[in-house]
């Protein structure tokens, strides 16, 4: 029989701590639409999206409206570009955004994630074609996102990408310089990529996946935030018990809902990924779930640690609440996107330096930070470098999602609007990496015994 | 299919028999009721079952959440399994 305080505890819970299906993101690969004919691709990779996801959105409002659980946002990954368009040109590669924005659009879906490429070890002609189309074409669309893994444990890091990276993010900036330099906030630069993930701009559908998956995004800061606020005096072991109680709680939702859409949609469930995904809306914070454990600001000495439990806590939890648990799963940090990091980063609290630690033990890395819009290319590969090394290294994803706002400087801000939110311009280091970048290569794989 | 509706709103008379009448009409049967009242703050918690003569689920939910924008109460209609889902192993 329900308990009525659990049945209480779950409307508060969405009414008042904003619980949410942050997003239901339908995988869908493209491998039989290849062709060497540009027009007999584009309509082939059209056609099979809108097929596959035309129903995604009715489904997930229907399932929403049961349960009474919002679903944020209705998403569709698709593998990635550069697989499936090997011998085009840059400008032709570039129709195939146009394609997916169209396709995006008539199925109603908000993002469509996997205009990228991966060349964690080299580049083919394809791959080279996609990436120079990357400032054109999310300059040209508006749901389209890219993302370019450029590392892995395995292989080490393509010091060559990172370089070119720096370029196509400037230049993405320049070419969307009217909107705040939004065109990078739909860019990312990953190591060590999940297939599987279904949260944007990083989402595609791996090539190791299925024909079609649903793979579903939970939220929750608020959540976890409430339930410390009611356990003040709490030791740091009964923090990390309370966090995993709510991490479970949350996930099974996403489950819940996963499970559902997958049956409705006859598509086979792929996994929920863990993830505490802020929103801007106060309440919604990740910075003051650190802030509620005990940190004046976020960004102060302790924030690492407080950081690095909330994550594994968050894991731990949310691992036995799902089937199959996959994509970022961890503690998302985007600056733009929180507002207690928006706080921390005006007052100057939370630098880049820290946010680049904070990222060796949460989920994803540098995301959705602006930086001056005169940083240079070489700068921003660095800054790219630094943070891929760390995932590298220690076996795990992270990623650069950096803005250099076009015409802004330190103490300015961008707003993006909606769930993008505003960020504060972050101070970049003056002195030059620029030789390091210059002398491209491979960073060798890492030596993974003897960790130290 | 089991539905929980949660009311809470201004304490007044009248409030059960508003949702009873409603759920007869929409041919959702009562399950079980918990209700209580803190100063002038009523809230109620009901299990319902839908029956064969009920009305799609749709129109169980726009139904009754007009009852409660007319009568000034906070109704939420959500389906049994996301309670047992995040609060049973």
């Amino acid at each position: 029989m329900l308990e009525i305080d659990d049945i209480l505890e779950t409307i508060g819970m969405i009414d008042n701590q904003h619980l949410d299906i942050r997003t239901v993101t339908m995988g869908i690969s493209l491998l039989d639409c290849v062709s060497d004919d540009i027009g007999r691709l584009r309509d082939a990779v059209y056609d099979k999206i809108v097929k596959k996801a035309g129903a995604l959105v009715d489904t997930c409002e229907e399932i929403s409206r049961r349960y009474g659980i919002p679903i944020i946002n209705k998403r569709v990954s698709v593998t990635p570009i550069s697989v499936i368009a090997r011998s085009f040109s840059p400008e032709q590669t570039a129709q195939l955004a146009s394609v997916l924005d169209r396709a995006a659009s008539e199925c109603g879906v908000n993002f469509i994630g996997g205009y990228g490429a991966l060349v964690h070890k080299g580049m083919t002609a394809g791959d080279r074609a996609l990436i120079e189309s990357i400032p054109e074409a999310l300059s040209e669309t508006s749901r389209v996102c890219s993302s370019v893994n450029v590392a892995t444990t395995k292989a080490g890091i393509n010091l060559d990408a990172v370089a070119q990276m720096g370029e196509i993010i400037k230049k993405t900036a320049y070419l969307t310089r009217e909107q705040g330099s939004v065109g990078c906030a739909k860019l990312v630069v990953f190591a060590n990529v999940p297939e599987d993930n279904p949260f944007m701009a990083g989402a595609f559908h791996g090539v190791g996946e299925g024909d079609c998956a649903i793979n579903v995004g939970v939220s929750g800061p608020g959540v976890v935030s409430h339930a410390l606020k009611s356990a003040p005096e709490a030791n740091i072991t009964e923090v990390a018990d309370i966090i995993k109680r709510t991490a479970f709680k949350i996930t099974r939702m996403g489950q819940l809902v996963a499970t559902e859409a997958s049956k409705r949609l006859g598509v086979p469930f792929g996994i929920v990924d863990l993830s505490l995904a802020p929103t801007p809306a106060r309440g919604d914070s990740v910075a003051h779930i650190l802030e509620e454990m005990g940190l004046e600001r976020c960004g102060t000495h302790g924030t690492t640690a407080c950081l690095a439990l909330l994550n594994d806590a968050v894991k731990k939890g949310g691992a036995m609440a799902s089937s199959h648990v996959g994509g970022l799963s961890g503690a998302f940090i985007p600056v733009s996107e929180d507002a207690g990091m928006i706080d921390a980063a005006r007052r100057g609290t939370l630098v880049l330096d820290k946010l680049e630690a904070m990222t060796a033990v949460c989920s994803v890395g540098l995301d959705m930070i602006a930086v001056p819009g005169d940083t240079s290319a070489s700068t921003i590969s660095a800054i790219i470098a630094d943070e891929i090394s760390i995932g590298v290294i220690n076996n795990k994803t992270t990623a650069v999602r950096l803005i250099p706002a076009y015409g802004k400087n330190v103490g300015d801000e961008v707003s993006f609007g909606g769930l993008l939110g505003r960020a504060p311009v972050m101070p970049v280091h003056a002195e030059s990496a620029e030789k390091f970048i210059s002398r491209g290569g491979r960073i060798p794989a890492p030596q993974n015994a003897l960790r130290n | 299919m089991k539905i929980v509706i949660t009311v809470a709103g201004k304490d007044r008379i009248g409030i059960v028999a508003d949702i009873a009448a409603v759920c007869k009409q929409l041919g959702v049967n009562i399950v079980d009721i918990t209700q209580k009242v803190f100063d002038d703050m009523f809230t109620m918690v009901m299990l319902t079952k839908t029956t064969s003569d009920s009305v799609p689920f749709d129109e169980i939910v726009s139904k009754l959440e007009a009852c409660g924008e007319k009568a000034g109460l906070k109704i939420h209609i959500m389906h049994e399994d996301i309670f047992n889902s995040m609060h049973r192993i």
